[in-house]
């Protein structure tokens, strides 16, 4: 089944500068009802964007009509704590194609890279920069290219490149697919099974 | 040269491995429940695909379910739909299910040992990053997203890269009223929520060694908090003695063959972990969580720390943190009331950890402050402790024994903590809202619970200790 391909995007970014975001937070237990996989984005970050009469708190960054763009840059150790994949979900339905963040939890960015969503590690150092850059320009572009692994502030042409696992590069370039591939090899998924 | 524990189960699972790709890893058994199965079901259905081999997939409801009456209807209705959307799946699919009422009911990383489907040297995965809580057998479990579980019931096998390797080893005695809890949030605390991120962590040292089972399983459980792909510890005397009898563990011939396996699972002396870690079981105090993730904590006796403590960019987060938790820098958490106390979760709900909580609390009673639950990981759970008659002796300390499932862990059923109270809970996370909106979390033991719901406020246990010669 072909997915969400990815190659290159240029955008401006929303902040938010907060270390170890969990997956509570992106998404909150109470929202995991649902059957499908869609409409996740209403409750992006919930209870940080909304407060108990669902009136929407002004100081959150989401709520800041300052801020848009389909890159969410977040502090260190995103995405920690549970697995669920409707974190990945929520931030897609929202509207993001990439995170940026200096260090990700793994089963996150699992779950992104299974879902269109690219998350690009990034060092402390750029990570400081891309924050610099955007609260000296709300509307400060920033550009990332999964083909060629780097990510740019174009403001100021600053730029890294990023590791991605080369099999996943290659799914989101091309919108291929985990299931696909394995059922390639079933053959010798069934030789296994004989030999145990 | 030797090979770790891990390598030696990883290696005898992989199907296929090539250059650039993840491998191919075989998935001895899926766990699946109602919460992140239900959009994988309907992946299945899109692609026209069975469940590759339903047999090796077992399934419970636990997430949603309420903890009282379970007999009747589950009344929130959303709760109710993805739980009856579980029981259609599997009967589509042929899964057999662990449902509400089934004598086998309860939470998946309780069942799964209790019933002996869990076993040394085994591949284990569910859509819930708990899964980590089934290492303790000597076997590789990890949680997965639900295109993962896709991709599981699909092909019962999952594209994985493999991870680096971490030994953390505790040696020595323990202090009376220290437990697996206090060692497992030590460690965190030490590490940092972030430190195990990309390793398998094998734990080891005579502490560990000195555990049983369901200590071993609060550890590998809560390996996911330090950020861990997974945990896991080599099987041994404890190990095979647990399983032997077991439902679903291997009789006769095959018991033996499966015993002779199971002991050349161990890492051999010269094998090479990437990253190792030693601590003093001595230097471990009852440990309590002060902030919003899973590495804040401390021992019980000592004071929060001060923001200026941080680098610059972290006192932002750390701020918000305090400011979330109603703390500030330098406070001692002993004596602080509290408003709760949960005793359950797949961390600490098993026998062992009822019988612990229920021999403290005979013959006393809770604060009138403090509104106490205590949720079985398991009906199997919950049967052995009516027969044990700690149910009576709940009753009698204002301890209500409830029915299975993950209840205030997560706050998905109806037991929520209310917005600004907080809670001495013995499960695994402290985020914010995770046990309900705005609710307030110091993570801790079953015992260092079950003594500050006897005061109504952070309490450490030794101070009772002292006067009871208790373990």
């Amino acid at each position: 089944m072909a997915t969400k391909i990815f190659k290159h995007i240029q955008t401006s970014v929303v902040p938010l500068p907060i270390e170890n975001i969990d997956t509570d937070q992106i998404i909150p237990a109470r929202f995991l009802k649902a059957t499908t996989r869609d409409g996740f984005g209403n409750n992006l970050f919930r209870d940080w964007r909304f407060d108990g009469d669902d009136n929407p708190k002004p100081d959150f960054v989401l709520n800041n009509p300052n801020f848009s763009g389909k890159i969410l840059v977040a502090g260190k150790n995103f995405g920690c704590g549970s697995s669920r994949e409707h974190a990945a979900w929520a931030i897609a339905d929202y509207g993001f194609d990439a995170v940026v963040s200096s260090f990700f939890a793994d089963i996150f960015k699992g779950n992104a890279l299974n879902n269109g969503l690219l998350p690009v590690q990034v060092s402390e150092d750029f990570l400081k920069k891309i924050f610099e850059a955007i609260y000296a320009d709300e509307h400060a572009v920033v550009e990332i290219d999964l083909v060629d692994q780097f990510i740019k502030i174009v403001a100021t042409g600053e730029q890294e490149t990023f590791e991605v696992n080369p099999y996943k590069k290659a799914c989101m370039t091309n919108g291929y697919d985990d299931i696909d591939y394995i059922l390639s090899k079933k053959e010798l998924i069934e030789e296994f099974e004989e030999s145990k | 040269m030797g090979q770790t524990l891990f390598d030696k189960i990883w290696d005898a699972h992989v199907v296929s491995s090539n250059e650039g790709f993840p491998d191919i890893l075989y998935i001895d058994t899926h766990f699946i429940h109602e919460v992140t199965s239900p959009q994988a079901f309907d992946g299945l259905r899109t692609r026209g695909l069975p469940v590759f081999r339903p047999k090796q997939t077992v399934a419970t409801a636990d997430h949603n379910v309420p903890t009282i009456d379970q007999h009747l209807p589950i009344k929130e209705e959303l709760s109710r739909y993805q739980v009856d959307m579980l029981t259609k799946n599997c009967k589509e699919f042929g899964i057999e299910l662990y449902g509400l009422g089934h004598p086998y009911q309860g939470i998946v990383h309780v069942i799964g040992p209790e019933l002996g489907i869990t076993r040394p040297g085994g591949t284990y995965v569910c859509g819930d990053s708990h899964t980590s809580t089934h290492g303790a057998f000597g076997a590789i479990a990890f949680g997965i997203g639900t295109s993962q579980v896709e991709q599981v019931m699909a092909t019962q096998c999952l594209l994985q890269s493999r991870p680096k390797r971490m030994k953390i080893e505790v040696n020595g005695k323990l202090h009376k009223g220290v437990g697996a809890k206090d060692i497992i949030l030590y460690i965190i605390a030490q590490i940092s929520a972030a430190g195990g991120t990309g390793y398998a962590v094998e734990y080891a040292g005579d502490t560990i060694r000195s555990l049983s089972m369901e200590g071993r399983m609060t550890i590998c459980n809560m390996s996911i908090e330090m950020g861990a792909r997974c945990g896991l510890i080599a099987p041994d005397e404890t190990t095979i003695e647990y399983v032997k009898g077991r439902e679903f563990a291997p009789k006769g011939e095959e018991w033996d063959k499966a015993v002779a396996y199971w002991k050349t699972l161990y890492s051999d002396a010269d094998a090479q972990f990437d990253e190792v870690l030693s601590f003093r079981a001595e230097d471990i105090e009852p440990m309590i969580t002060y902030g919003t993730n899973p590495g804040m904590g401390i021992g019980v006796t000592q004071h929060v720390p001060e923001t200026a403590s941080f680098e610059a960019k972290e006192q932002g987060s750390y701020k918000k943190a305090l400011e979330y938790m109603g703390l500030h820098d330098d406070e001692t958490l002993l004596g602080k009331p509290i408003d709760y106390v949960f005793i359950g979760s797949c961390t600490n709900s098993r026998i062992e950890d009822l019988r612990q909580v229920a021999e403290f609390v005979k013959g006393k009673y809770k604060a009138d402050n403090v509104t106490v639950w205590v949720v079985p990981g398991s009906k199997q759970v919950q049967e052995q402790a009516i027969r044990e008659g700690l149910d009576k002796i709940f009753d009698a300390a204002g301890f209500p024994l409830r029915e299975p499932g993950c209840s205030a862990c997560l706050g998905m059923n109806e037991d929520k903590i209310p917005a600004g109270k907080y809670c001495v809970s013995t499960s695994n996370r402290n985020f914010e809202g995770r046990q309900g909106p705005n609710s307030r979390t110091f993570l801790a033991s079953p015992l260092t619970a079950a003594a500050s719901a006897i005061t109504g406020k952070v309490t450490d246990i030794r101070e009772f200790l002292k006067e009871e010669e208790l373990v």
